[in-house]
């Protein structure tokens, strides 16, 4: 038995180490396992996005607001470790229907403060001149970033691990230590681990760990692809995403759905997203995704047509029922935190939600309510769901 | 996935047997299957048969090549003219010119969709170099290897070139890359590359070996398996000879040197392990062409995406596992060449006409003894002639290992030691190398090593890190506006595809 620590993180992707780096500048003791590597599940499947645009009204765009401040503020001086870029996101119409819903989306947006600015035709040519023809305008979301969530995971380790923090890899968690009712830690092939607080920052898997330790989280897998293209010169200058997309994200529906979300990056790649489906933890390369992909790029962006894709990528965003993360102290079992369940916005929310779990670690009552996302909210119904998530040995590829 | 993405469209070929690669094992493979009367579809990247062993100038400049300069040219002549006759009998479709992107399995069954190899090449007399979909129940991947490279200071500039491509500019164009040539690296292969230079007029300063001779004496037994290799290298002992190339052993090369390209290279004699012995560096000036070898890669993007089980090699690459008859542990999916093992083109051809004629369900070929000592051959071979486990140590922080993303290895040392990237996926990740246009097809399996860290005697990559790197979920690059139509069911492919 290693020391006891007053947190214990399992998981070391984005939200993992977030969480460990400010349970850390709170002045706690924390030990980080993973299972593997630093950032080998979804944060490094994924697009890197910290988006306002595409965000419910309600917690989730609390959330995201408080969490681009904690990015822009307490993490200010790492952004260049991370490639952190102020891109803009352009949402862009090409139907008048489409159009109208976004002049609807764009209103109530700005009545929360949302930095919005519509585009008519030629301003949205002058953002974005390769734009398609058949494009009638947009919206312009300037708080809209990207990293490269891989990094931020990994240098977020190592921050931490600077602040003291110890960090365990190879180490899947086997089972819980309990006392009574209470966790007390883990064991893993790598020996046991007790600490205070255990904290579930499993992403994908953290439905499973959760059964591990007797309770029902109800966090799902919903698979996305993501094509890249050969290195090209600035073609596409902000992430332009079709009106669509905001409807994709919010929807229950297990089909493949995709709708076009096309971004330069610095390195001179396109990144293509993305699908969203409902098929389990099933890996096989769908050939309808990268056709859905790539035909959705080149409506928005007819220059694709040409231009060689050079890889895909697929990743398994983890979601809940409702579309919120579990962020907090699961009183079923106490000593039990979660932080999990964050769909396609974990990176974005990452920086936020490991602050405010720290100070809720800390005793401290966090600068945000994390009520609504109270992990025993789902009740008994949905605690079949994480039982059906089984397969989750095989690394991702990315 | 709907059944649908998996039914070949118009453009489809439907066939009993699927063989991609014409080179050895490809063509081997082919004329077996073909003459154990199977229906077969050959896929090759190249514009004709005969992959880079036997690359030849264009038949269409050339008609009748006399095969100077090859090995085996008669086993080609002989498999080329029953490989031609099969065609003619209309046993064999012929799809030169194109890249498998991607290989699917289904119901026991395969998908290979392809591209053409050369973007805007119009479409060519036979019909082929348009891009179309193989379907077949049983597949032989015969898709061969590459130059394996490792980094030094400098390989950077034009002019620094693999030992591979050196070989195969020449037999493609029957001209030289250059005029003065330092051919570098480890193992037999560097002695037809430099004899094939100077054949063709070039001059070769110098061939420096990594290893030497004496590495060979525990492994003769099976040196003498295989009286051809004598023979052969009784024929490059007399070229060196006649043009006194000199061969240097227990040498490398520690920096190319050059401004703008290679002009000359700095060099060094190393003990056992491959550390540079101090009061040994010597410099070759007036260089314009450096060829690197160190061993061969092979292309196993195609049998991982297919779920093939792998293993190590005894030269450290990642190979296909395959049965007595090359099957592998996927049910209809055969390996031949390197992928099995790097073993040379006779090996290849053996294992191709083994493959061939079990996937056609042709009278079972057992393994042959031939087989056998060619295969003992290439393990003594690859012991003798070892990446040297000090190699990292050539390395400086401003070394690029990834050329096409312009990774250094001190950049790669720094994720491995401050963000715990401990294998080739998490390097990729965090630094960009293997990310570019080759996707880490020369860089990957030096990124690997750097990975594992210089450790005593520089530990060999693990299955799952080279495995990591050689995963390419595209398998060559391929237009997106090819990837349209995958997205429309079989059935409305003639739809119009406004939404």
């Amino acid at each position: 038995m290693t020391p006891a620590s007053d947190v214990l993180v399992i998981g070391a992707g984005v939200i993992g180490a977030a969480t460990a780096y400010f349970a850390t500048q709170q002045g706690l003791t924390v030990t980080v396992l993973d299972k593997g590597l630093p950032a080998s599940g979804t944060s490094s499947s994924c697009e890197g996005n910290i988006l306002v645009s595409d965000k419910e009204l309600g917690p989730e765009l609390e959330l995201t607001r408080y969490s681009l401040g904690v990015w822009h503020n307490d993490l200010a001086e790492y952004k260049k470790l991370w490639e952190f870029e102020a891109k803009g996101g352009i949402i862009v119409a090409s139907r008048e229907s489409s159009l109208a819903s976004l002049h609807r989306v764009m209103s109530a947006q700005s009545g929360y403060g949302v930095d919005v600015e519509e585009l008519d035709r030629e301003a949205l040519r002058e953002a974005e001149p390769h734009i398609s023809p058949e494009a009638l305008g947009g919206a312009s979301y300037r708080e809209d970033c990207q990293v490269q969530p891989m990094l931020v995971a990994a240098h977020l380790v190592r921050l931490a691990r600077q602040a003291g923090a110890r960090f365990v890899a190879d180490a899947p968690v086997t089972g819980f230590l309990r006392d009574g009712d209470r966790v007390t830690g883990v064991s893993s092939p790598r020996g046991d681990f007790s600490a205070g607080a255990v904290v579930n920052c499993t992403g994908t898997w953290a439905g499973e760990l959760a059964a591990m330790a007797g309770v029902s989280v109800p966090v799902l897998p919903r698979r996305g692809f993501v094509m890249v293209t050969e290195p090209l010169p600035p073609m596409v200058h902000h992430k332009v995403y079709a009106a669509e997309y905001i409807d994709n994200v919010g929807s229950s529906d297990a089909g493949l759905q995709a709708s076009p979300v096309v971004e330069g990056t610095p390195s001179g790649t396109i990144l293509i997203g993305s699908t969203r489906e409902r098929v389990g933890f099933d890996r096989t390369v769908s050939t309808e995704a990268l056709g859905l992909l790539a035909r959705n790029a080149v409506s928005l962006f007819p220059f694709l047509e040409r231009i060689k894709a050079i890889r895909h990528y697929h990743g398994f965003r983890p979601y809940c029922p409702d579309h919120l993360p579990v962020i907090g102290h699961d009183d079923r079992a106490p000593g039990l935190w979660h932080a999990a369940g964050h769909e396609g916005a974990g990176i974005g929310l990452s920086a936020g939600t490991g602050k405010l779990l720290a100070q809720a670690l800390a005793g401290q009552s966090p600068d945000l309510d994390l009520t609504p996302f109270a992990p025993a909210r789902f009740g008994e119904e949905f605690s079949g769901a994480s039982t059906t998530v089984t397969e989750h040995t095989e690394e991702a590829t990315a | 996935m709907s059944p649908a993405g998996n039914r070949p469209g118009n453009d489809g070929v439907n066939a009993d047997v699927a063989v991609v690669g014409a080179g050895p094992a490809g063509l081997a493979a082919a004329v077996a299957a073909a003459e154990a009367g199977a229906a077969v579809a050959v896929v090759d990247a190249g514009s004709q048969p005969g992959g880079q062993f036997w690359r030849h100038r264009p038949e269409t400049i050339v008609p009748e090549p006399d095969g100077r300069g090859h090995h085996g040219w008669r086993t080609y002549v002989d498999l080329r003219s029953r490989f031609d006759a099969a065609r003619a009998a209309g046993r064999i479709t012929y799809l030169p010119g194109l890249q498998v992107w991607m290989a699917q399995n289904y119901d026991g069954g395969f998908t290979l969709r392809t591209t053409p190899t050369v973007a805007g090449v119009p479409p060519r007399d036979n019909g082929s170099s348009v891009a179309r979909t193989v379907v077949a129940p049983r597949l032989v991947l015969c898709p061969g290897g590459y130059d394996r490279q490792l980094p030094v200071p400098g390989w950077e500039l034009p002019g620094a070139m693999a030992a591979g491509g050196i070989q195969a500019f020449i037999k493609g164009n029957a001209a030289l890359p250059g005029k003065r040539f330092v051919i570098a690296g480890t193992g037999p292969f560097l002695l037809p590359v430099a004899a094939g230079v100077a054949e063709a007029g070039g001059q070769v300063l110098a061939v420096l070996e990594s290893s030497s001779g004496s590495a060979w004496l525990p492994h003769l037994r099976a040196a003498a398996g295989v009286p051809g290799k004598a023979l052969e290298g009784a024929e490059y002992a007399s070229i060196f000879a006649r043009h006194r190339i000199p061969y240097r052993q227990r040498s490398i090369v520690t920096e190319v040197l050059g401004t703008n390209h290679v002009t000359g290279v700095r060099t060094a004699k190393v003990d056992s392990v491959g550390r540079v012995r101090p009061g040994t560096e010597r410099i070759y000036q007036g260089v314009d062409v450096v060829g690197f070898g160190w061993g061969f890669t092979p292309q196993m993007e195609l049998p991982l995406s297919l779920g093939a089980e792998t293993r190590l090699d005894a030269d450290g690459s990642l190979v296909g596992v395959v049965d007595e008859h090359q099957q592998s542990s996927v049910r209809g999916l055969y390996l031949a060449g390197e992928v099995t093992g790097v073993g040379g083109a006779s090996l290849a051809v053996l294992e191709g006409l083994a493959a061939g004629t079990a996937a056609a369900r042709g009278r079972a070929l057992s393994s042959s003894k031939t087989m056998w000592r060619h295969r003992k051959f290439a393990q003594a071979m690859h012991k003798a002639h070892p990446i040297p486990p000090s190699w990292q140590e050539w390395l400086t922080p401003d070394t690029a290992v990834c050329r096409c993303e312009e990774v250094t290895a001190g950049q790669i040392a720094d994720a491995r030691d401050l963000l715990d990237a401990r294998d080739a996926r998490s390097l990729k990740s965090f630094t960009r190398a293997g990310m570019g246009w080759c996707q880490g097809r020369v860089c990957g399996f030096a990124t690997a090593c750097l990975g594992e860290g210089t450790g005593n005697q520089g530990a060999a990559p693990s299955v799952g890190s080279l495995a990591g790197s050689a995963k390419r979920p595209l398998a060559a690059p391929v237009a997106i506006g090819e990837l349209t139509a995958l997205a429309e069911p079989a059935e409305t492919n003639l739809q119009t595809k406004k939404n």
